[in-house]
């Protein structure tokens, strides 16, 4: 399966190209990026790893892909996403949101049922990738 | 009305005389009237009787929503009448117009309960719109002071929240209304609302009349749609709703079905106009307890608001719902099938979102109106709309907007799921080329057809509904050409 949280998810994966003009976007808007990284994908994991700080003094884009390129060194069998964010009064919270690096293969999700009174279910999603320790989750030798 | 050495007015000589007296000479017409930051102001078209003068009809209004009675009461002398005595400050003639004037009516904040929605409308609204002096009345809009916006809850997520407890950023929310709207048994209703769902919207919705009738019961909906939702969380990764209405003949029923939703796990209720201000309110306070998004479809509202010379302007019904504390409400589409002109629209929109608001007669927006920090309410576009106007869409509505695609979903001929994927493909290509920079609106076929390139759905969605549009001229526009003159 493919998740498709983010902005983009239904487009082809972009390109660095591509990316690139999405952050000129963001600068252009005032919006300053920032990396983040996981191999939790569960909806409501909101806290990714952040890839250092945002970046709110640099205006370059090729800057900024630089540092998504290192964090895609450093961490190449999980998802990462680029934030910007809007800190103008009124909005303070992220603008826009996609990934740039999936994990080879995703193997999804599994809803556990559990059947309560008067015909109530309730609900747990459970990533596959969780039954395996942090760091080893979407690495082919573990 | 002259003025005495103690800055009083003078009143005419048989003021407090039994009988009757014009409105305007009971001081509810005052052209030198200078209203405080404090004042509710309203924005009235009149049309008057023949025979009757605007100020007098002006006055009318005034005095009818707020103190007077059509004849002299000597018991508003134990009163200090003037401060509750809303006052006709300026009239102005509708351009283009025979009979039609604007009428600019004042109100003490005095005259209003803090934090009701029913009082405020029982005073405006109340008593006047069948007036006999008048052949037709409609409120245009309203400037509510920032003291009075202040005691009011407001939404009770807003736009910010939202997105935040959604995780969706950076593009308008796309959801479908399931249909058929009647007749579908709780089971096959849960199959759309997973089809649409898994497909790549973020909402699905019941429809404003779906309640709890003999061919699906509520309780038996929300399980199988809370199914469909869980399931289709579980496909994608993402977060997803489906509004499921809560409205019922009484609070306790419509409380019981909401917490009925909430131990469910669902994320968002629904609520139509049809319950009334003072029940939408209370629906409000329990979804910001509960942190429960609230959506609100505005059923009923065009009975009052689509009249160009009588009823309440939509502009002003936004308003109040953003005050009485929704997230979300049908605002229009300016593309759809549903009536709404592009200068209207926006100005109901800058309505629901705007922190601030300045006058803007192409919008029809009569007053600056300052929202304080009020959450922003997140307007809907439901009503005939598809893939294919996507960058019309974009271009006219923004990024915080939810694009409600009913038969532009299920209609698809490869089905619901293939449908729901091509709103999806076709959002994101116009997102993405609008930040690359491109003139999205007029290159927008050129985005569409390289997209549908690696979608078959949208391909398809295209080709069913590429040139479907509904341009039929607009009955409630702005007058905006000429700057009004005063009389």
């Amino acid at each position: 399966m493919r998740i498709t949280q983010g902005t983009f998810s239904f487009l082809p994966d972009l390109t660095d190209a591509e990316i690139t003009a999405q952050i000129q976007y963001t600068l252009d808007q005032g919006w300053p990026c920032s990396v983040e990284f996981t191999d939790d994908p569960h909806p409501r994991n909101t806290y990714w790893d952040m890839w250092g700080l945002p970046m709110f003094d640099l205006s370059d884009a090729a800057g900024v892909l630089e540092e998504v390129n290192a964090c895609r060194k450093a961490y190449p069998d999980r998802y990462i996403r680029l934030n910007a964010y809007d800190a103008s009064y009124g909005r303070q919270t992220v603008a826009l949101s996609f990934i740039v690096q999936r994990p080879a293969e995703e193997p999804g999700f599994r809803l556990d049922r559990e059947e309560v009174s008067d015909r109530r279910i309730r609900y747990r999603l459970h990533p596959y990738a969780l039954d395996r320790p942090e760091g080893q989750r979407y690495s082919a030798k573990s | 009305m002259t003025e005495l050495d103690n800055g009083k007015k003078a009143e005419r000589e048989d003021r407090w005389s039994a009988g009757v007296i014009p409105y305007a000479e009971m001081g509810y017409y005052e052209p030198d009237y200078e209203p405080p930051p404090t004042d509710v102001l309203c924005a009235f078209r009149i049309t008057p009787q023949p025979g009757v003068p605007p100020e007098e009809a002006g006055a009318a209004v005034a005095g009818e929503s707020s103190t007077a009675t059509w004849t002299v009461v000597w018991t508003d002398r134990l009163t200090d009448y003037p401060t509750y005595q809303a006052k006709c400050y300026r009239v102005d003639a509708v351009p283009g117009t025979e009979d039609q004037y604007i009428a600019y009516i004042a109100y003490s904040i005095d005259l209003f309960e803090e934090g009701s929605i029913a009082n405020l409308t029982s005073s405006i609204i109340g008593n006047v719109f069948g007036f006999k002096a008048l052949k037709a009345l409609r409120l245009e809009d309203m400037r509510i002071p920032l003291h009075y916006v202040k005691t009011f809850q407001g939404p009770a997520h807003g736009i910010v929240m939202e997105r935040e407890y959604l995780d969706k950023f950076g593009r308008p929310l796309l959801g479908a209304t399931t249909k058929p709207k009647l007749g579908l048994s709780a089971r096959n209703y849960g199959r759309v609302v997973y089809e649409a769902l898994r497909g790549g919207l973020d909402f699905t919705k019941d429809d404003e009349n779906i309640n709890s009738q003999p061919f699906m019961r509520w309780r038996d909906r929300y399980i199988y749609a809370m199914e469909g939702v869980n399931r289709a969380q579980a496909t994608t990764g993402e977060v997803k709703g489906h509004y499921l209405n809560v409205t019922a003949a009484t609070m306790e029923d419509m409380y019981e079905r909401a917490q009925f939703a909430k131990e469910l796990g669902s994320v968002i209720i629904m609520i139509d106009l049809t319950i009334g201000y003072t029940a939408i309110q209370s629906m409000a306070k329990w979804a910001r307890a509960n942190g429960m998004i609230l959506h609100l479809h505005r059923a009923g509202h065009a009975t009052y608001t689509r009249q160009k010379n009588h009823g309440v302007n939509f502009r002003v019904i936004a308003k109040w719902m953003r005050l009485a504390g929704v997230d979300h409400i049908h605002a229009g589409t300016v593309v759809g099938k549903l009536e709404g002109d592009p200068g209207s629209t926006a100005g109901y929109y800058d309505t629901c979102r705007a922190l601030k608001q300045s006058v803007d007669p192409s919008k029809g927006i009569f007053f600056d109106q300052d929202w304080g920090s009020m959450a922003g309410v997140m307007p809907v576009a439901s009503g005939g709309i598809h893939a294919g106007q996507m960058h019309d869409l974009l271009h006219y509505l923004g990024e915080d907007v939810i694009l409600q695609f009913g038969g532009g979903t299920i209609g698809h001929p490869m089905g619901i799921s293939a449908g729901a994927t091509a709103n999806r493909v076709a959002l994101e290509a116009m997102i993405k080329a609008r930040n690359e920079g491109r003139d999205y609106r007029n290159e927008g076929w050129d985005i569409l057809r390289a997209a549908a390139k690696h979608s078959r759905e949208l391909e398809v969605a295209l080709s069913t509904w590429g040139d479907i549009t509904f341009t039929y001229e607009s009955t409630d526009t702005p007058d905006v050409v000429e700057t009004p003159t005063a009389t």
